[in-house]
């Protein structure tokens, strides 16, 4: 969180000197938990996205039908209505929903984290190098930005995972590649004025080379407006992903991901309501807790921003 | 006059991007592992008629050679052939565009006439449940995995109650109205064939109104917002001091203020959704460019794709720079530089 370096050393006091070396940072933390606890939507999103990241992580060992996400067929028993042997019911070859849906958390939650890994990591570095040196190396690197951003919606990763062939990892590959010019213009911005802040030409005073500047003085200030974004977007990444799988050129069966679930129980409607409408919830209720969560950092990571949904 | 200039400049601005956007969808069209020249061809084409087909494409040529053949036809307004359907692209385009126009613009209607009511509704309960009411309803409607939205109202308007058609734009068992725009909504109005309006009108519900979720959950929320902004300016302190009732400071003052933020989001949302109704199109079965270029990439038929992108690259462009100029007509205080 700091750029600072910081020692554990009791002869220098430990926590507690730390905490005196970087006591408004802290206090600015315990204002900013303290907005988050007051505001309840903000609560709500962190219980959600907390219990789905556990979720992710234990389902394999208690969902009721765990060989139904790798391709298991019980045809005597498909399109079971819900019940309490099979929650969500049956789809069309037997295999429980519940669990698929359970499954399709992990899938969703590694998919989006890993596109947003990516896409931090290309539009942080190129948008920094961009404000930082700026000159033509702003120019070059504004522009295609610019051109990435004008291509519309989902269609360039459609077309990119059309043209590398279906699958999941194309499907994230594409979106990585379409994701990182709102970073890229987020850090730019930032660190276009950071850059003739008095810290910056004090470290440039002591020698500090270029990657230092950048990286150990400016970026650690923008951590948080990059934090807010990701954790809006990590919603947006998992709702694109799903959109390709319903399309087609996103997960192939039997990957339980969810749009490709909604988008095979549609062809089984109006009679198996089932199959279609509960991977649509968890998605829905998945990026609603991370919207609600992002909404909350919001007000305390960056209040000067008001343009709060 | 500075305002000529800079428009000048943006135009001439859109150039590179244009040759940008091209260069890459040229790039990703030419990753296609299989050949699409012999899927194009069929199954049972021989090696020769493979060849042959190969040429009249051009796709013979060193790919530098093929991406400067294919701009010299972007200039003269030849977007090429597809090749699945044999159809000039520009034709389809034709053809396809005011479904998806007709489809946004009602969207974005439907937007503003029960955005800013509700901004309005939000902005003076502040805090109070109409507010939370309409974050929650905003924060949900962006969390809408919309394709799954449009399925459900499909299944509950369309299949359980029936009161509404499942998809399509038309009632194929009546007989297609004469088109003047294509739009059919304005083309059944500006004609007076109000039974083909209605028809027209009852297929345009459902999927108008979940392409417009995500336009309204953001106006209300962003012109609620500016709403409150300037109702803490000093010249809304002056009125209430002069006895200026409040609605007619809210109405008259605030919210004409307050609306120059949301003109241009509306204007950047307008265009990117006329690239981004992909899913809703799907669903619906909707004849406009997002079906056309999903069928498109499905069958690796790059042409349509490369066209698609750059008239949609170019209308989005043109929505901004139209919206720039709308935003320094409604606040002279903004100057272009």
């Amino acid at each position: 969180m700091t750029s600072r370096s910081f020692s554990l050393d009791p002869r220098r006091g430990g926590w507690a000197q730390w905490r005196e070396e970087h006591r408004s940072w802290w206090e600015e933390w315990r204002r900013g938990i303290h907005r988050f606890r007051r505001s309840r939507l903000s609560m709500v999103g962190l219980v959600m996205v907390l219990s789905l990241v556990g979720v992710a992580l234990t389902g394999p060992w208690w969902v009721p039908h765990p060989e139904d996400a790798t391709g298991a067929l019980h045809i005597s028993e498909r399109f079971q209505p819900p019940s309490w042997e099979h929650p969500f019911g049956t789809d069309e070859v037997g295999r429980d929903v519940f669990s698929r849906v359970v499954l399709g958390t992990r899938i969703s939650f590694q998919v989006g984290a890993i596109i947003l890994i990516v896409a931090i990591t290309i539009g942080v570095t190129l948008g920094g190098m961009a404000g930082y040196f700026g000159g033509w190396v702003n120019e070059v690197i504004m522009r295609v930005t610019d051109i990435m951003l004008t291509f519309p919606g989902i269609f360039l990763a459609l077309a990119i995972t059309a043209a590398l062939g279906p699958g999941v990892r194309n499907a994230m590959l594409a979106l990585s590649i379409t994701w990182w010019p709102g970073y890229a213009r987020l850090v730019q911005a930032q660190v276009l004025s950071a850059r003739e802040e008095d810290y910056v030409e004090a470290a440039r005073a002591i020698g500090a080379g270029h990657a230092r500047i950048l990286f150990r003085h400016i970026l650690p200030n923008l951590l948080s407006a990059i934090i807010v974004k990701a954790s809006m977007d990590i919603g947006f990444a998992i709702l694109n992903l799903a959109a390709l799988g319903f399309i087609g050129v996103g997960a192939q069966q039997p990957t339980p991901e969810w749009g490709a679930m909604v988008a095979f129980g549609r062809r089984f409607l109006p009679h198996y309501w089932w199959y279609s409408t509960f991977p649509g919830l968890a998605m829905f209720f998945t990026v609603f807790g991370f919207n609600m969560l992002g909404d909350g950092l919001r007000d305390v990571l960056d209040p000067q921003s008001r343009h709060g949904v | 006059m500075h305002l000529r200039y800079y428009i000048l400049r943006r135009l001439l601005l859109i150039v590179p991007v244009l040759v940008g956007l091209s260069l890459v969808t040229f790039t990703v069209a030419r990753l296609v592992p299989g050949d699409p020249v012999k899927l194009a061809a069929g199954p049972r084409a021989s090696p020769e008629e493979i060849q042959r087909l190969r040429e009249a494409f051009g796709l013979d040529q060193p790919l530098p050679v093929q991406y400067l053949q294919y701009m010299r036809g972007v200039l003269q307004g030849d977007l090429g052939r597809s090749m699945m359907n044999g159809r000039p692209v520009t034709t389809d385009l034709r053809r396809y565009f005011p479904a998806t126009l007709e489809l946004v613009l009602v969207s974005m209607v439907l937007a503003v006439v029960l955005g800013i009511p509700g901004a309005v509704v939000a902005a003076v309960y502040r805090d109070r449940w109409p507010d939370q009411l309409s974050r929650v309803l905003a924060l949900g409607s962006i969390s809408m995995p919309v394709f799954w939205l449009a399925i459900m109202l499909q299944l509950l308007f369309a299949q359980y109650l029936r009161v509404l058609p499942v998809s399509g734009r038309f009632d194929a068992r009546v007989p297609y109205p004469e088109t003047i725009t294509g739009m059919l909504i304005l083309d059944t109005l500006l004609r007076g064939d109000w039974t083909s309006f209605r028809i027209a009108l009852r297929h345009l519900l459902l999927p108008a109104v979940c392409q417009s979720l995500l336009a309204l959950a953001l106006t209300t929320r962003f012109l609620r917002s500016d709403i409150l902004d300037v109702l803490q300016r000093d010249f809304v302190r002056m009125a209430r001091a002069n006895g200026i009732p409040e609605r007619i400071i809210l109405f008259k003052y605030v919210l004409k203020n307050a609306l120059i933020a949301t003109v241009s989001m509306l204007g950047f949302l307008f265009g990117y959704s006329l690239g981004g109704s992909v899913l809703i199109e799907t669903v619906f079965d909707w004849p406009g460019i997002g079906l056309y270029a999903m069928n498109s990439a499905l069958t690796l038929d790059f042409q349509p794709i490369m066209g698609i992108t750059l008239f949609v690259g170019l209308l989005f462009t043109l929505v901004n720079l139209a919206t720039d100029l709308l935003y320094g007509l409604l606040d002279p205080r903004i100057r272009y530089g």
